[in-house]
């Protein structure tokens, strides 16, 4: 009993750290541009199989692996604001989204001329041998995921806290306008936070790929996750996209654990409807809109 | 003396709706020169034209010898103008601290990194209330002391121009009052500064020359205090 239940615990933890990743990516994305970034999870599957490549084919070791792969991914992160956000800039929000809906699709398109149509992993950064823990049985790896999950989320803390350039992002997401009346590229920002965000799905497609797998398509269904994991926690807040992704795994874990993993989606879309139908938006979203006019965030 | 400001005869529309037509005006280094007009005269037009938010179809701004008239805002702001815009628009969720260091961004990021915290500082002299609440969130201020952090924000850029735009809107009387205290203030520190502004009676007070807009004109413009005596003005309070 209380194995099952710390199993689930452990493993809630580990899918929650990536989902937070892909949320926290979301959210990013969206203050400081009003727009949904569908191709977000490609990032993940672009992080996992290049550490295929790289560390699992080329056996490169992490330290060089990791870093080739971050740059390769916040550089694709960097082009699809080029392509999908600058010229769609003039028309309209949803334009912009249907281009990253389509962004999502040639990537994973492109992913599959690269590789191939197989599943890949690579192996754990720690090995296979799990670490008995209250029953349960712990993949080092899961602690690798927790541990750098950590990590990522307090240097993204402490950078929009601490540096004038993160408090210049968040500037721009709060009155874009005014931020660039002070002198702020709001273009550089929003390319930052596009390059951030490819970074941080990266993370998670690198620390995940060895216990859940990747393939070229896996992408747009980690998208949809992280998008309501952020609206489940509020969309634009960086606690809300850490709460969302750890209640949305929690709630599929424990769906697994207790009821039957063909219903772990069901119920956890149920509850994020039900919590977005009385808190529209999200648990930590902020409760009023303030300091914005439509025609700057339009760009007109 | 030299110019800080010349707009030599912009035309500016919203689309195909003309605004502003042939305005012009200038405004010399240390002075303070106010626009007035009722509402719906295009005072805020041409705030927004000359951050470079609106496109201009027709003339010229230049800004201390440089052609700013096609720039984008934050290029216009790199180039020395520094803007209070109407309803402050403050960072509300962010610290006071962190709105006034926004306002030294391009020194913080550039050159000059030293010399903030002699600005912050200098800042809080003017205005100790603000030292008081560095660490609370902008939203939570009253109107009056947002009006403070938000003069303090662009005076932490070291501005050449401070460009206002009807700083005294929605403020209590006693506030207002307050407000302008502190541009004669800053004016006496050798500040430059174009006021646009709706309130004629107080900003005529503290101007050195005034311009006077009606329906996307100039209309009228001299010396603050002849202008104060004329039947112009006077119409204006009435329309106001």
């Amino acid at each position: 009993m209380i194995a099952d239940f710390t199993q689930a615990t452990v493993s809630a933890l580990s899918v929650g750290s990536m989902y937070a990743l892909i949320a926290l990516g979301v959210t990013l994305i969206y203050a400081t541009t009003n727009i949904i970034n569908f191709a977000q999870g490609e990032f993940v599957m672009l992080g996992g199989m290049i550490m295929v490549t790289l560390y699992g084919e080329l056996n490169w070791p992490l330290y060089m692996a990791i870093p080739l792969t971050l740059v390769i991914t916040t550089l694709v992160g960097m082009a699809l604001m080029k392509v999908a956000y600058q010229p769609g800039r003039s028309t309209s929000l949803i334009t912009i989204l249907i281009i990253t809906i389509g962004a999502s699709m040639a990537i994973s398109g492109t992913a599959q001329h690269i590789w191939d149509a197989d599943i890949h992993r690579f192996p754990p950064f720690s090995g296979d041998a799990p670490i008995s823990f209250l029953g349960a049985a712990i993949v080092p790896q899961s602690l690798w995921i927790v541990g750098l999950t950590v990590v990522v989320v307090g240097a993204l803390v402490l950078f929009f806290q601490f540096s004038i350039y993160g408090k210049a992002m968040k500037a721009c997401s709060i009155d874009r306008g005014a931020a660039s009346m002070l002198g702020i590229r709001v273009s550089a920002m929003v390319m930052a936070s596009f390059g951030l965000s490819a970074a941080l799905g990266c993370v998670a497609g690198i620390v995940m790929t060895p216990m859940t797998m990747i393939d070229y398509s896996g992408g747009m269904l980690l998208a949809i996750k992280g998008f309501s994991a952020a609206m489940l926690g509020g969309m634009g807040s960086f606690v809300g996209a850490v709460i969302g992704g750890l209640l949305f795994a929690f709630l599929e874990a424990f769906t697994s654990a207790y009821i039957s993993s063909s219903y772990k989606e069901l119920v956890t879309f149920i509850v994020i409807i039900n919590v977005l139908l009385f808190m529209p938006r999200g648990l930590m979203g902020p409760r009023t809109v303030e300091g914005f006019d439509d025609d700057e965030v339009l760009g007109q | 003396m030299t110019t800080m400001i010349e707009i030599s005869n912009i035309d500016v529309a919203y689309g195909k709706v003309p605004v502003l037509s042939d305005v012009s005006l200038t405004v010399a280094k240390g002075e303070i020169v106010t626009l007035i007009g009722a509402n719906g005269a295009g005072k805020t037009t041409l705030f927004r034209a000359l951050t470079g938010v609106l496109p201009k179809s027709r003339g010229s701004i230049v800004l201390d010898g440089k052609d700013i008239t096609r720039m984008k805002p934050d290029r216009v702001a790199r180039e020395g103008l520094a803007v209070v815009p109407e309803g402050r628009r403050l960072f509300g969720p962010m610290s006071v601290l962190d709105n006034l260091m926004l306002g030294s961004f391009l020194r913080l990021t550039g050159q000059g990194k030293g010399a903030v915290n002699e600005d912050l500082d200098m800042v809080f002299d003017l205005f100790p209330r603000l030292a008081e609440r560095r660490e609370q969130l902008a939203r939570t201020l009253s109107g009056g002391e947002q009006q403070m952090v938000a003069i303090s924000r662009a005076l932490m850029a070291r501005p050449k121009v401070i460009l206002m735009d009807e700083p005294s809107i929605g403020l209590a009387p006693i506030i207002v009052r307050e407000v302008f205290d502190v541009i004669r203030k800053l004016k006496e520190s050798g500040i430059t500064i174009l006021l646009i502004e709706q309130n004629a009676r107080m900003a005529l007070k503290v101007a050195d020359r005034a311009y006077v807009m009606e329906i996307g004109r100039i209309t009228a413009e001299g010396d603050a205090g002849d202008l104060r005596q004329s039947d112009i003005i006077r119409k204006l309070y009435l329309a106001a």
